[in-house]
């Protein structure tokens, strides 16, 4: 069943991902289509992407001063969305699947607690290929799950392991972005020693910008 | 970064020689490869703030180019690195860049914790 997703103001919305770029390529538009509507977003971010291996070619930077320039880039990609509120929760890349999950959960439970959302996106646990992903989700999700039924936030998850629709089906949420491709873009570029390349040149038409850019898609996470 | 200047690094590895140092040593495919390609096989390994001791370092090779490291009880070994940040004067900061520019490998040495 794909369902438009219907661009309702929501009470406040909270983005758990653990790596500085994550919001871009899957989740930007459609922030930025929440923002429109005049939903307020906060976006916890679990790590610096302090392990990423990209630093442009020739490398403009180095390992140590990665996480300063990958913190840059995302509050610069926040200000392309036009998301205001950005959380750092300071765990260290490639770790989240180690850490001690209370101290984990506590976190994400007191952000919760706080900002109240009436959504959540995240990855989806199992099936988003990187570690720190799988670890962000199913932290989501176990927080999420130990809310009162009815004081549950909806969390919708991005998915893209190979084979991923095998287990779990299509996406339920599928998310038009094309009016909001300039948003998008932005977020893209601003992650700019993790992206270059990617994007290439401008030679792209609005269409094929469009068909590449255009549709963001999410699983509702069912948690009966 | 800039690539290895061979006699600059042999340099800078003698001023550390014989004195406690953090370490950041580091090799990996990374997280991806086997998204892309499954035919790969995902590898990665990180050792960060260890603290170490070598009594005798070299570098060797035409580039990319090799470190070893002799410590009192074994050592630290590197190979594939391509460059150096030329900008700190006190840490050593080496990395491997393949030709993508993605990082393959690093080794660090810093007296105090990176």
């Amino acid at each position: 069943m794909k369902e438009e997703m219907k661009n309702a103001m929501e009470r406040h919305i909270l983005v758990v991902l653990p790596h500085p770029d994550d919001e871009a390529f899957s989740l930007s538009g459609t922030l930025a289509k929440h923002i429109e509507a005049g939903s307020p977003v906060t976006y916890a971010c679990l790590t610096l992407g302090e392990m990423g291996r990209n630093m442009g070619n020739p490398p403009f930077t180095n390992r140590v001063e990665l996480p300063g320039i990958r913190k840059q880039e995302l509050e610069e990609s926040c200000a392309a969305i036009g998301i205001q509120d950005l959380r750092l929760l300071g765990y260290h890349d490639k770790t989240v699947e180690f850490e001690d999950t209370a101290l984990l959960d506590g976190n994400i439970a007191a952000i919760l607690d706080e900002v109240k959302p009436s959504l959540v996106y995240t990855f989806y646990p199992g099936y988003s290929v990187h570690p720190d992903h799988d670890a962000t989700g199913a932290a989501v999700v176990r927080t999420v799950g130990r809310l009162p039924e009815d004081e549950r936030p909806t969390v919708r998850c991005m998915a893209f392991s190979r084979d991923h629709e095998l287990a779990i089906g299509r996406p339920d949420v599928i998310s038009d972005v094309k009016g909001f491709l300039k948003q998008k873009m932005g977020a893209i570029r601003a992650h700019r020693s993790q992206f270059h390349g990617v994007i290439g040149s401008n030679s792209l038409t609005d269409r094929e910008m469009q068909e590449r850019f255009g549709t963001e898609r999410f699983w509702t996470y069912r948690f009966n | 970064m800039q690539l290895i200047d061979f006699n600059e690094i042999q340099h800078r590895i003698d001023e550390l020689r014989d004195q406690e140092l953090y370490i950041h040593l580091e090799m990996t495919t990374g997280a991806y490869a086997a998204h892309m390609d499954a035919s790969k096989h995902p590898a990665a390994t990180f050792i960060s703030n260890a603290v170490i001791r070598f009594t005798h370092g070299s570098i060797s090779g035409n580039g990319p180019y090799r470190v070893g490291l002799k410590m009192p009880h074994g050592w630290v070994y590197s190979e594939g690195l391509t460059h150096f940040e030329e900008t700190e004067r006190e840490r050593l900061i080496l990395a491997g860049h393949d030709g993508q520019g993605k990082l393959v490998v690093a080794l660090q040495l810093s007296r105090e914790p990176f």
